[in-house]
């Protein structure tokens, strides 16, 4: 497909993997933000083809790995309503809850459907006007206008029977707090492209300034990636510490203001649990009171008690770029796609999952 | 809403995001919704930034070789 496949030549994809060889005097760790990323990063084979002094940590960038445990328990409470239609990306249905998860639920008679988009909900509404809808909008920033656009569908249409269950995050504040973390030590960071496709950059110059790390904003294709780095390493050789835009073809330094209106419209920042990490101040979207009657967690009672996660599972620290999938005692025996105990190994943008598959550490 | 064509298999998107679109036009759709269109100008710079930095690599060698420039003319 065009503005893709050339973007994976693997000519040029050598030449760049020579350059940052040429380019490297020292050991730099730098974070890839997204699982997009980590994904074309190891399905690639670009982290075996990298030198040894660069070390790639892998970011929390997969929203399905980051939803708090409970509320896909909420998730799997309203799916198993009398008269719900649970709505949901195709990534959460296996995510384990406490109990179960939403796979489970569906299997148990729940009325569980994937769609592709969260217009498609609306729709669904709209035909089944004796049922109640709800689409578990879970998502990063890119997702966020999607979300928030069924919802102005609803209200503009006068559908009655439609809410969201939304679990969003947000990357920049993420960035800081894998910053702060004392274990972890980033020299530079891959952004998100499809994150700032959306938001822009203008978030990030005060975090690169602040802290003084390089940012690229990187796009996802092998090519894409290796340049990102190479930006990355470049600035760190040099002693400079900016924002750069790799993406560009996608990427433009004000974002999409459309989209960026369309999520004020909807949806406020508030304080949001990533699971794993924890809580992480303004790092989330809340469904504004004007639009009260489209999120669900107003429109039913859903307090749900906090369960503990599965004890052998390590995904926060995999999540912060601590540990590696392989360190998890678990990886590839107890804990695989098909039965997982944590989230990224769920997630096409997961961790551990893009280890299981494509790394040749686990026979599949 | 609009047809897209993903390398020969059309899916319908929303333009809400992206209202300057135009037929032809290459766009970036996430979960059924357009976000962004694709600056083919800028596309073409990951396949120019090696060479780019290379001839900045040479400007910043200049210094390097200016007592030797009558050898390299």
């Amino acid at each position: 497909m065009k503005y893709m496949s050339e973007y994976r030549d693997p000519v040029l994809a050598k030449q760049y993997l020579e350059e940052i060889k040429n380019t490297v005097t020292q050991p730099w760790s730098i974070m890839e933000v997204c699982g997009g990323q980590t994904h074309s990063l190891v399905k690639n084979g670009i982290i075996e083809m990298l030198p040894e002094a660069v070390t790639m940590i892998h970011g929390p960038g997969c929203p399905v790995c980051v939803t708090p445990l409970n509320l896909i328990d909420k998730a799997i409470y309203l799916a198993s309503k009398k008269g719900v239609i649970l709505c949901s990306f195709g990534d959460m249905l296996r995510v384990p809850g406490s109990k179960k998860s939403l796979l489970e639920a569906k299997a148990e008679g729940a009325d569980v459907r994937v769609l592709y988009s969260p217009l498609e909900a609306v729709k669904i509404a709209e035909e089944n006007p004796d049922r109640e809808v709800v689409f578990f909008a879970v998502g990063f920033e890119t997702t966020a206008p999607a979300n928030a656009l069924s919802v102005v569908h609803a209200h503009s249409r006068g559908v009655k029977n439609y809410s969201i269950l939304a679990s969003h995050v947000l990357v920049p504040p993420a960035i800081k707090a894998v910053i702060d973390d004392e274990e972890s030590k980033i020299d530079g960071f891959l952004a998100a492209g499809h994150v700032c496709t959306i938001m822009g950059n203008a978030e990030y110059h005060p975090i690169s300034e602040k802290f003084d790390v390089p940012i690229v904003v990187t796009g996802f294709e092998p090519l894409d990636v290796l340049q990102g780095i190479l930006m990355v390493i470049r600035q760190l050789e040099q002693k400079k510490a900016k924002v750069e835009n790799q993406y560009s073809r996608i990427v433009r330094e004000e974002g999409n203001p459309d989209a960026q209106k369309v999520i004020n419209q909807v949806f406020e920042v508030k304080n949001q649990i990533w699971r794993g990490i924890g809580e992480i101040p303004d790092s989330g979207y809340a469904v504004r009171a004007e639009f009260a009657d489209y999120d669900a967690t107003r429109k039913y009672d859903v307090t749900i008690e906090e369960a503990p996660e599965h004890p052998d599972c390590i995904s926060g620290q995999i999540m912060k770029g601590i540990k590696k999938p392989f360190e998890c005692s678990q990886f590839g025996k107890t804990c695989k796609p098909t039965n997982p105990l944590g989230a990224p190994m769920v997630s096409s943008e997961g961790a551990c999952a893009a280890y299981y598959h494509f790394s040749g550490l686990v026979e599949v | 809403m609009a047809k897209i064509s993903f390398g020969g298999i059309t899916k319908e998107a929303s333009l809400d995001m992206l209202p300057d679109a135009d037929i032809g036009d290459y766009v970036l759709v996430h979960v059924g919704v357009a976000i962004s269109k694709v600056n083919e100008e800028e596309a073409q710079k990951t396949f120019k930034y090696l060479e780019e930095i290379g001839e900045l690599g040479d400007l910043e060698d200049v210094d390097e070789y200016l007592p030797k420039s009558e050898e390299r003319a």
